[in-house]
């Protein structure tokens, strides 16, 4: 079954092998995996949707947590959250189905972003079975090329976000100890 | 204050700052200018003569001291040599700072001479590690790494450092605080739970301690021995956890797991209450897991959250800094009622734990005509009287010195627990030394392990270390041998070590003393000899090459099915 986990982690070099580390290192192969900063540039939102043995998946995320770059990694799977994922379609088309293809793609809510006299490129976004649909109905008319985003995700719970403060550095402590 | 220097002197100065006062390493190109500013600095650097060495002396030191241990190599093939003794440290919990050398930061990437990723490489084998690309980063980048390789659980931090940044002039602007807001360390246990662990334990017919390295990571020794005082628990510690109580104590019964004592393992395996203080659930502790303490609750201590329910579903976790919650812990115990006092229930558990003492303790075997490996171990004992700090190397040896070795204290044993590093013992015992001089230091080697690290004689020749090595030479990789015999119908593959050097030359060669012996005659007088030298101390132990380590837990065996001795005479290989 496929697990989503979101992560919330530092914007610094590094993070993503760190991650993504706890992962490959126990043999799991990443199904998607989006990154982007958040409104923090400081900070960025990951969203990895993985095909994790379920016994283990409770560690994979305390393993992510106890990353130094990552601020919270929280399992999705169980809990109540929305995601999303984006696709571009560029359709090869005869000229007969032009119309028919629009008509389809509004019915997945997706919207003409170019075209030109060879066919359409269409983005639509949904959930990613719904996607799925999207891209076999539009194979039916010819020609596609696809790129999806992956999984962007989010929680609907408002979970807690325990930052640690600050530290005295072991110097500082000793010249305060000397005070 | 404020004085223009270089990222190199600037690198030092916040190692005096963070109370190092030694650290091992090997030089090269890129950290020439770091060699450059020790030249004229206070610290002490101790030239080691391999990589791997400088990062297993770093663990010795830190090992008998508790404090963070440093060492250093330069870019390339001197920082992936650090990789096994990094993972070592990360596996058992040790604090170790690793600094090494980079190619220019203009050169990175470009398939420099000498450039490797180690950024990258050594992401897994260690806690955090950084890449430095400006000198101005350097001062908060070293003192993150020290307080992360210190605190919470400790482990190995990398600092990756390119030679123009020990190059740049700048200005030391000090460093007070930390911020490292995703770094979670627990130190508090849950209340709550710690109550719920008080009740359970007052209530338990059959409690026991399985305590690990944590207790001695934590400082919780003396926590631990009252809570098995008042309570009057036995304990088994693991084999990272060894020296946490005295060997004497009349609470502890041995060590457990795969050669393990037959009491340790059966308490283990008929418990009613397994509190486990700073372990981890290995699985050469547990044997098949399914049916590890079947019968046990569990109370699981320990500071890192991913250990808990890793391995075994606890029923009370607590998730905290094994000395904090025990200082709780012994208060709620004594304050909480037992529903009923299981008093004379827990005297027939002491009274069983003393029958299964009795019925199979240790085979401490000796013979007229050739020195027992065990005998070896019972002879350093006598001499170390559990005052001597004793590092070993991986296989048969280190198990016979777990299990006939005393410790009066934490930090004597210094042996390579969860990545079981052959090469590992010569270069800690050199680091102890170095970080303990008032104490008498074994290195208890096999003749594998020593072949490993002869190098390092030159470390030890070179400081004039009194250290005592011990070689337990049975000619054999012995661990491996013992499988071969046990599972591979004595089919020895590749574990003869017929060559081996005369020790009395190789000592010469290095200028100090050596000693080879074979007969048991000899055994006590050339120990004490050994001892008596002022000096560095080889001496070469020809044990007999066919014993075999009891008891043993079989690979995917539950821990009360040990294998107690040998099944038949094993007929020598011609």
């Amino acid at each position: 079954m496929l697990q989503t986990i979101s992560l919330l982690v530092e914007n610094k070099p590094g993070a993503l092998m760190r991650i993504t580390g706890v992962l490959s290192a126990r043999g799991y192969n990443i199904e998607s995996l989006t990154v982007a900063r958040t409104s923090d540039p400081h900070l960025s939102r990951m969203t990895i949707v993985v095909d994790a043995d379920a016994l283990l998946r409770q560690q994979v995320v305390k393993q992510m947590n106890k990353l130094i770059n990552v601020l919270q990694a929280t399992d999705l799977t169980d809990t109540p959250s929305v995601s999303r994922e984006m696709v571009l379609v560029r359709i090869r088309t005869v000229q007969e189905s032009r119309t028919a293809v629009l008509k389809e793609a509004e019915i997945f809510g997706g919207r003409v972003v170019d075209s030109s006299t060879d066919g359409f490129a269409i983005e639509a976004t949904g959930a990613p079975e719904k996607l799925d649909e999207f891209i076999d109905v539009m194979r039916s008319y010819g020609e596609i090329e696809v790129t999806r985003s992956g999984l962007v995700a989010m929680s609907l719970e408002a979970r807690k976000l325990r930052l640690q403060p600050p530290v005295l550095t072991g110097a500082a402590k000793m010249e305060e100890v000397a005070k | 204050m404020t004085m223009l220097m270089s990222g190199a002197k600037m690198l030092l100065d916040c190692l005096a700052r963070e109370g190092v006062d030694c650290f091992f390493g090997y030089p090269g190109g890129v950290t020439l200018p770091l060699y450059d500013a020790l030249y004229d600095h206070e610290i002490r650097h101790v030239l080691v003569r391999h990589e791997e060495n400088a990062a297993f002396a770093a663990q010795g030191y830190a090992r008998a001291t508790g404090k963070v241990g440093v060492c250093c190599a330069t870019s390339g093939p001197g920082a992936t040599n650090l990789v096994t003794g990094l993972m070592d440290a990360l596996m058992d919990s040790i604090p170790v700072v690793a600094l090494t050398g980079q190619v220019h930061t203009k050169l990175i990437g470009s398939d420099a001479f000498q450039e490797a990723d180690t950024f990258g490489i050594t992401r897994s084998c260690t806690k955090h590690n950084y890449l430095v690309k400006k000198m101005e980063d350097l001062p908060q980048v070293i003192h993150e790494a020290f307080y992360i390789a210190a605190s919470g659980r400790p482990g190995p931090v990398l600092v990756d450092i390119p030679k123009d940044v020990f190059q740049t002039q700048g200005y030391y602007t000090p460093v007070t605080a930390i911020h490292l807001p995703g770094y979670k360390v627990f130190t508090e246990g849950h209340t709550g739970q710690i109550r719920r662990a008080a009740q359970l334990i007052v209530d338990a017919e059959r409690p026991l301690v399985y305590g690990g390295g944590g207790i001695i990571a934590s400082g919780a020794s003396q926590e631990v021995r009252e809570f098995v005082e008042q309570n009057n628990i036995p304990a088994v510690l693991t084999l990272m956890g060894l020296g946490a109580l005295p060997s004497d104590h009349p609470e502890f019964i041995s060590m457990p797991g795969m050669h393990g004592s037959y009491a340790a393992n059966m308490a283990m395996s008929n418990c009613d209450l397994l509190i486990a203080l700073g372990v981890r659930f290995d699985d050469r502790v547990t044997g098949r897991l399914a049916a590890f303490a079947p019968h046990a609750k569990v109370i699981h201590v320990d500071i890192d959250p991913a250990e808990i329910g890793k391995n075994r579903n606890p029923d009370v976790p607590i998730v905290g800094d094994l000395k904090r919650v025990m200082g709780k812990l012994n208060r709620f115990v004594a304050e909480a009622q037992p529903a009923s006092k299981p008093t004379a229930a827990r005297q027939a558990w002491w009274k069983q734990i003393r029958n299964w003492k009795e019925e199979h303790p240790y085979i401490a075997a000796t013979s007229d005509t050739e020195i027992k490996p065990q005998h070896l171990m019972a002879e350093i004992d006598r001499l170390s009287g559990g005052e001597a700090i004793i590092a070993t190397d991986v296989g048969q040896h280190q198990m016979w010195s777990a299990q006939f070795l005393r410790f009066n204290g934490p930090r004597q044993w210094l042996s390579s627990g969860g990545l079981g590093s052959m090469g590992f013992g010569l270069p800690s015992a050199i680091g102890a030394q170095f970080a303990r001089p008032d104490k008498l230091v074994f290195a208890i080697l096999g003749d594998g392990g020593f072949q490993m690290s002869i190098p390092e004689l030159a470390t030890v020749a070179n400081h004039a270390l009194p250290l005592k090595i011990v070689i337990m030479n049975n000619g054999h990789l012995g661990m491996v041998r013992q499988w071969q015999e046990l599972f591979y119908n004595n089919r020895l593959s590749a574990v003869g070590l017929e060559t081996f050097p005369d020790a009395e030359k190789l000592a010469a060669a290095y200028g100090f003393a050596g000693r080879t012996i074979d007969k048991p005659s000899e055994l006590a007088s050339a120990l004490e000899a050994a001892v008596r030298e002022p000096g560095p101390y080889l001496l070469n132990v020809k044990v007999s090459q066919f014993e075999s380590v009891y008891p043993m837990v079989p690979a995917g065996a539950a821990i009360s099915e040990m294998v107690l001795g040998p099944p038949q005479p094993v007929a020598v290989p011609k």
